[in-house]
């Protein structure tokens, strides 16, 4: 089955993994912005990193029949940092036009502290200046609950941004239906030890519809799976469940939120045959 | 919010046949983890407030509530409102330490 995962940190992972998820039915991933998993030291880092996401992955991609579009913001664990995010989000509005440019993203809250709700604030106002899809990382484990209450909250300040525009991402079974009540789009991430596992996954899906939720193995460089989105389709198999209800979950909800932004544009005649092969 | 739930196909005996083994096997992973603790120091399941936590969700699986995994997600979460004051660190532990002397 076709399917495009929306959250996949693929400077992370090897040609192999592109191939990989090409050979399971990946048309397309979606790369936000994120933590190397160290503080980078100088802006120009950031400039380094922002050049590969709109240049070197999308070629990456391609020679596996992969579309790569992109994300640009100033990653929540380094967005405590005031004087680093104040130089980054600087730089962030010139790069917006990018033929592979979805919107800002990922950002957010990691520890919820004062100065990333500052960063994370101002990185919302950018994208309502600039009328740009927004993706979101709410934070892991305990601080979830917590951090998407503040998150909703400040996107409610923002009424020029619609909720539809807007994917709430990393959403469990404790924020989920706050996202979902909120009118946005809300992001199962299939992680093998936290966040969400496939079973679950199909229990949100079973729980609440598939109306405005999308899946996701983000694949960075921790524990992680390229394939995640495929064992999420072969779990909702065991459970039996129509073909059409997880190609609506796998193509078509990501093609709905992703295609809000006048850069995404499937190749003619996936769409068809993603439908084709659902049916 | 009305959502419009789509329930498995499968019956509840097809469900417990499904997923049987792998739960009695994740319980039996659990069971192992505590009595390995109490091997290496019986006071760590009282003095660590993870493993207090660990003890407490146990108490909401063993309960009727229908809304287990939310229940639990909730009892490892920080309730509290209010943002931190400063980066303490990078990354999240899995459970809330709650203030001493509070349950």
């Amino acid at each position: 089955m076709r399917y495009i995962d929306h959250h996949a940190h693929m400077a992370s992972r090897t040609t192999d993994d592109y191939a990989q998820m090409a050979l399971t039915g990946c048309v397309a991933v979606t790369e936000p912005a994120f933590w190397a998993g160290w503080d980078r030291s100088t802006p120009e880092g950031f400039d380094d990193y922002f050049r590969q996401l709109m240049e070197f992955e999308p070629k990456r991609a391609a020679a596996a029949g992969i579309q790569h579009y992109t994300w640009l913001g100033m990653n929540p664990k380094e967005s405590d940092n005031r004087e680093m995010s104040i130089e980054v989000m600087r730089r962030i509005p010139a790069l917006l036009g990018g033929p592979t440019v979805l919107g800002i993203g990922e950002i957010g809250l990691n520890r919820v502290t004062k100065n990333e709700i500052a960063t994370y604030t101002e990185q919302v106002a950018m994208a309502a200046e600039h009328r740009q899809l927004v993706l979101i990382h709410t934070p892991h484990l305990e601080d979830k609950l917590k951090g998407t209450r503040i998150t909703l909250d400040v996107l409610r300040q923002f009424p020029s941004l619609p909720p539809g525009h807007v994917l709430v991402d990393h959403a469990e079974e404790h924020t989920l239906e706050s996202v979902l009540d909120g009118g946005f789009w809300a992001g199962l991430t299939l992680y093998p030890q936290t966040k969400v596992s496939a079973p679950r996954a199909v229990d949100m899906i079973e729980k609440y519809g598939p109306e405005r939720i999308l899946v996701a193995g983000a694949c960075d460089w921790g524990p992680s799976e390229p394939i995640a989105v495929p064992k999420f389709i072969a779990e909702m198999r065991r459970r039996r469940h129509s073909e059409a209800l997880i190609h609506r979950v796998v193509f078509e909800n990501p093609v709905r939120f992703l295609g809000q932004s006048p850069q995404f544009r499937l190749p003619a005649g996936v769409a068809a045959a993603a439908a084709a092969q659902a049916s | 919010m009305s959502y419009q739930p789509h329930p498995s196909p499968l019956s509840p005996v097809e469900l417990v046949d499904e997923y049987f083994t792998e739960n009695r096997n994740r319980i039996i992973e659990v069971a192992a983890f505590l009595d390995r603790l109490d091997r290496a120091d019986p006071a760590v399941a009282a003095s660590d407030y993870r493993v207090r936590a660990l003890a407490d969700a146990i108490t909401v699986l063993a309960g009727h509530s229908s809304t287990r995994v939310q229940d639990i997600q909730l009892l490892l979460s920080d309730p509290t409102t209010d943002p931190r004051p400063a980066l303490d660190r990078k990354g999240a532990v899995g459970a809330w330490r709650r203030p001493e002397g509070s349950r």
